[in-house]
């Protein structure tokens, strides 16, 4: 009984978010935009945290920049973009495909494609190799052991 | 080449290893910023000292300039602030941005403890310093003498940071201005 009121309790309570009411837009649209927005930039003073998560002074500001900017028109692309041009990629917590990040997206793929290479070499030679027949010696001693 | 296939990985851990030891000396912290090699975004506001003249983006031009982002509340701009008292007086120009502070803090602690700006700008709401890209206070752009940011410092500016990266970086950009 107590577990499942646990449990219950587990499900139903959500992560606290660090938005105030006084920043929330009027319009629940766009503030549902800015959340989503807000859910993917790194706050930067405490970084991994989203400014979503974040109380810091500045993840309060960036939020409050980012509901202007939608207020004032911007799409999500937009908005976003205003705080990367000021902070960089950096801010972005899903790191976008960019000449910096090429080791980060392509580099488990290509360690998996070398270890499939050197599997399939190490399996192919494995099969090439035929056996050496055996010198009259072995086989004496082999027939020794089959037939005692 | 049986003996290889034991080499390799080891390369490759030996390897990893030195890489993960350089990552661990880097303060991840401290973000590249966006204005290298750019010119500072363009501002202009009032000194926190009443009856003082403030400053703008177009003040730090025509030879090279710290441009230092601090305020009354920041501890470690306290740590500096000696520092950047000996450099204005070795004729340094060091302009001061104060962040997301009030006027009259920031103006008594220019009182108490002496002024090494030529002048102040107030940015009480801390725009100034979000299209700067600052992250914390303090923070320190150098500027060269067209007005673009070449060097920011995260942190304060001790002894060290101005003898071995802010005065060679300073002496370079009087050269070539």
């Amino acid at each position: 009984m107590v577990r499942t009121a646990l449990l219950l309790l587990l499900v139903v309570t959500a992560p606290a978010a660090a938005v105030l009411p006084a920043e929330q837009l009027a319009d629940p649209v766009k503030e549902a935009r800015a959340r989503a927005i807000s859910r993917d930039l790194r706050c930067v003073q405490c970084q991994n945290q989203s400014i979503d998560d974040s109380d810091a002074p500045i993840a309060h500001d960036l939020r409050v920049i980012l509901r202007e900017r939608i207020s004032a028109g911007a799409t999500d692309a937009e908005a976003q973009d205003y705080i990367v041009r000021r902070y960089g990629s950096y801010v972005l917590l899903k790191p976008p495909l960019e000449a910096a990040t090429l080791p980060l997206w392509l580099g488990p793929a290509a360690i998996v494609g070398l270890g499939a290479v050197a599997a399939f070499v190490t399996i192919a030679r494995r099969r090439e190799t035929t056996p050496t027949p055996l010198t009259p010696a072995e086989t004496a001693r082999v027939d020794t052991l089959l037939d005692p | 080449m049986k003996r290889l296939i034991f080499i390799v990985p080891l390369v490759v851990l030996a390897g990893v290893i030195v890489a993960f030891a350089a990552g661990l000396q880097r303060d991840p912290s401290i973000l590249p910023s966006q204005l290298l090699n750019r010119p500072l975004p363009v501002f202009a506001k009032a000194s926190v000292q009443p009856g003082q003249p403030g400053f703008g983006s177009t003040a730090l031009r025509g030879q090279p300039a710290l441009l230092n982002v601090w305020a009354s509340w920041c501890g470690a701009c306290k740590v500096e602030h000696p520092e950047l008292m000996a450099l204005s007086s070795a004729g340094v120009p060091i302009y001061g941005l104060v962040w997301k502070d009030t006027a009259p803090a920031a103006a008594q602690v220019l009182d108490t403890s002496g002024n090494p700006y030529r002048a102040t700008a107030d940015d009480a709401d801390g725009r100034i310093g979000i299209d700067l890209g600052v992250t914390g206070a303090p923070e320190t752009f150098v500027v060269d003498a067209r007005g673009r940011v070449r060097y920011k410092q995260v942190g304060p500016i001790t002894p060290e940071v101005w003898a071995t990266t802010l005065s060679p970086l300073l002496a370079r950009l009087r050269a070539e201005a």
